[in-house]
């Protein structure tokens, strides 16, 4: 078959240019014949594997945070169990949720939130006790009740907190969400391991869906340093 | 007890059974592991640290140090090892490349950070008592760094040794071996290695929680030890 050269099978090789069937560093024609079967598709459910993740992962952290902010006593297990998470590679968790929610989306996600969720509640806690002593102790003299205090002192000054952990946890989560391909065929880590099975890396398929998920996070990045900057001008550049 | 319920149960007894029938195999594969993990480890330190402490020395090159952690953590490891792949072809070198690559972001910006925010009256202090700049970089900023320095270093090793088994997708051996053949070593082959990779980065995370207290000069110690590093990383 023509587009068989060497004994190299090209993953997606379409009608195959001499670039692709060569190898070569990068195609543009490669990239632009499979955007809409492969790249295109795989970045969208990347997006959606993150938003997902971050989304419910946020709700949880935000509800424990207020918890602990409230009662105080669930940081202690909650921090151990937290940094315990943090050194459990993800490749790892991924297969020992497979029995029990086998090779599926949901496998995934779950990883997925419980680093989300690693990430956002130490930040969101800490952030709720940005504000002072002198601060509190003004609210309170203003007559302010304690769910006003919350509403209209802690949560503010905790913005910048809040975003600087969505940063981290979004770019993690892109991060991460490549190596979720292992468990099932989906996003951007997909075509990469599609191209790295082949007796000879599919150059420009790892590059392109590469760059689409680091930029992908740069972006982000930068998106959400915008927000904060928006939310909260007042809050100081620091690194991180 | 439904059947769903006795068959995970069953996963993992079959997963430890796995462990207890193959030690020689399984010892093999964590030492591999662990050799590519303190290559990587080795060349990181020897490239990112001092890069780090001489610009914190000199603080310059803030804009560096919060690069390094941001494109750090946006690179995802499966995006790094696959890229080396196809240019150093597939094996040891590529794999250390990769995750030296990775270890090097919380190194720089943890060790920068950690020596550039040294309280300026101590190095005030020192200066006025005559000391020369290196000498201040040796007996001042760098032991009050250290613990930032190892928070760094233990994100980079913990980072190494967790990310080391998708390395096993570019043919770089070790207890990922297992991991991505489900074909040869089944699901308890596959879960039983998982557990002894969670086993392997909690003990590298906890021995070196444990050297970093041993290493922290007494004067120092009130800060506290595992501290919050800058850049952590997950993978």
């Amino acid at each position: 078959m023509s587009w068989i050269v060497g004994g190299t099978v090209i993953p997606n090789f379409g009608t195959g240019s001499k670039c692709v069937t060569g190898n070569h560093v990068f195609c543009w024609d490669w990239v632009r014949q499979h955007w809409g079967d492969t790249l295109g598709p795989a970045l969208v459910e990347h997006i959606e594997l993150t938003a997902i993740a971050v989304g419910i992962g946020f709700a949880l952290a935000f509800a424990l945070a207020l918890v602990t902010h409230r009662y105080g006593f669930v940081e202690q297990p909650v921090g151990a169990i937290s940094a315990l998470l943090y050194t459990i590679p993800s490749i790892a968790l991924f297969q020992v949720l497979v029995p029990f929610t086998g090779l599926s989306y949901t496998t995934i996600e779950i990883a997925l939130v419980a680093y989300t969720l690693v990430i956002l509640y130490p930040n969101i806690v800490n952030g709720l006790r940005s504000p002072t002593p002198d601060v509190l102790e003004a609210a309170r003299g203003m007559g302010l009740t304690q769910r006003q205090i919350l509403l209209r002192v802690e949560l503010p000054l905790a913005v910048p907190a809040i975003v600087s952990g969505l940063r981290i946890a979004v770019v993690s989560t892109i991060s991460i969400a490549t190596i979720a391909a292992l468990i099932g065929p989906y996003g951007l880590g997909s075509p990469i391991y599609v191209a790295l099975r082949e007796a000879t890396p599919f150059k420009t398929e790892i590059y392109s869906a590469g760059v689409l998920a680091v930029g992908l996070a740069l972006a982000c990045d930068a998106g959400l340093r915008l927000l904060r900057r928006v939310l909260a001008p007042w809050s100081a550049r620091r690194l991180a | 007890m439904t059947l769903a319920d006795t068959a995970n149960l069953h996963t993992f007894v079959e997963a430890v059974r796995f462990i207890g029938d193959n030690p020689h195999l399984l010892l093999t594969k964590a030492f591999e592991l662990l050799e590519l993990a303190a290559a990587a480890l080795g060349v990181a330190l020897a490239i990112a640290l001092p890069v780090g402490v001489v610009l914190g020395h000199l603080h310059r090159g803030s804009a560096v140090a919060e690069g390094a952690s941001i494109v750090g953590r946006a690179l995802p490891s499966l995006v790094l090892i696959a890229a080396f792949l196809t240019i150093l072809g597939i094996g040891f070198v590529n794999n250390m490349v990769a995750l030296a690559v990775l270890a090097s972001g919380p190194i720089l910006t943890n060790s920068f950070d950690g020596i550039d925010r040294v309280d300026p009256d101590a190095v005030d202090a020192a200066r006025g008592m005559g000391m020369t700049g290196s000498q201040i970089l040796w007996d001042v900023e760098l032991p009050l760094a250290l613990p930032q320095l190892f928070a760094g270093i233990r994100v980079a090793a913990v980072t190494v040794v967790a990310t080391a088994p998708i390395a096993a997708i570019a043919g770089g051996g070790g207890l990922g071996d297992i991991i991505v053949n489900q074909a040869s070593y089944r699901l308890s082959g596959v879960i039983g290695a998982s557990l002894l990779v969670m086993l392997l980065s909690v003990g590298v995370y906890l021995a070196l929680v444990g050297l970093q207290a041993a290493v922290t000069p007494a004067g120092v110690r009130r800060t506290r030890v595992g501290g919050d590093p800058q850049g952590k990383e997950l993978v």
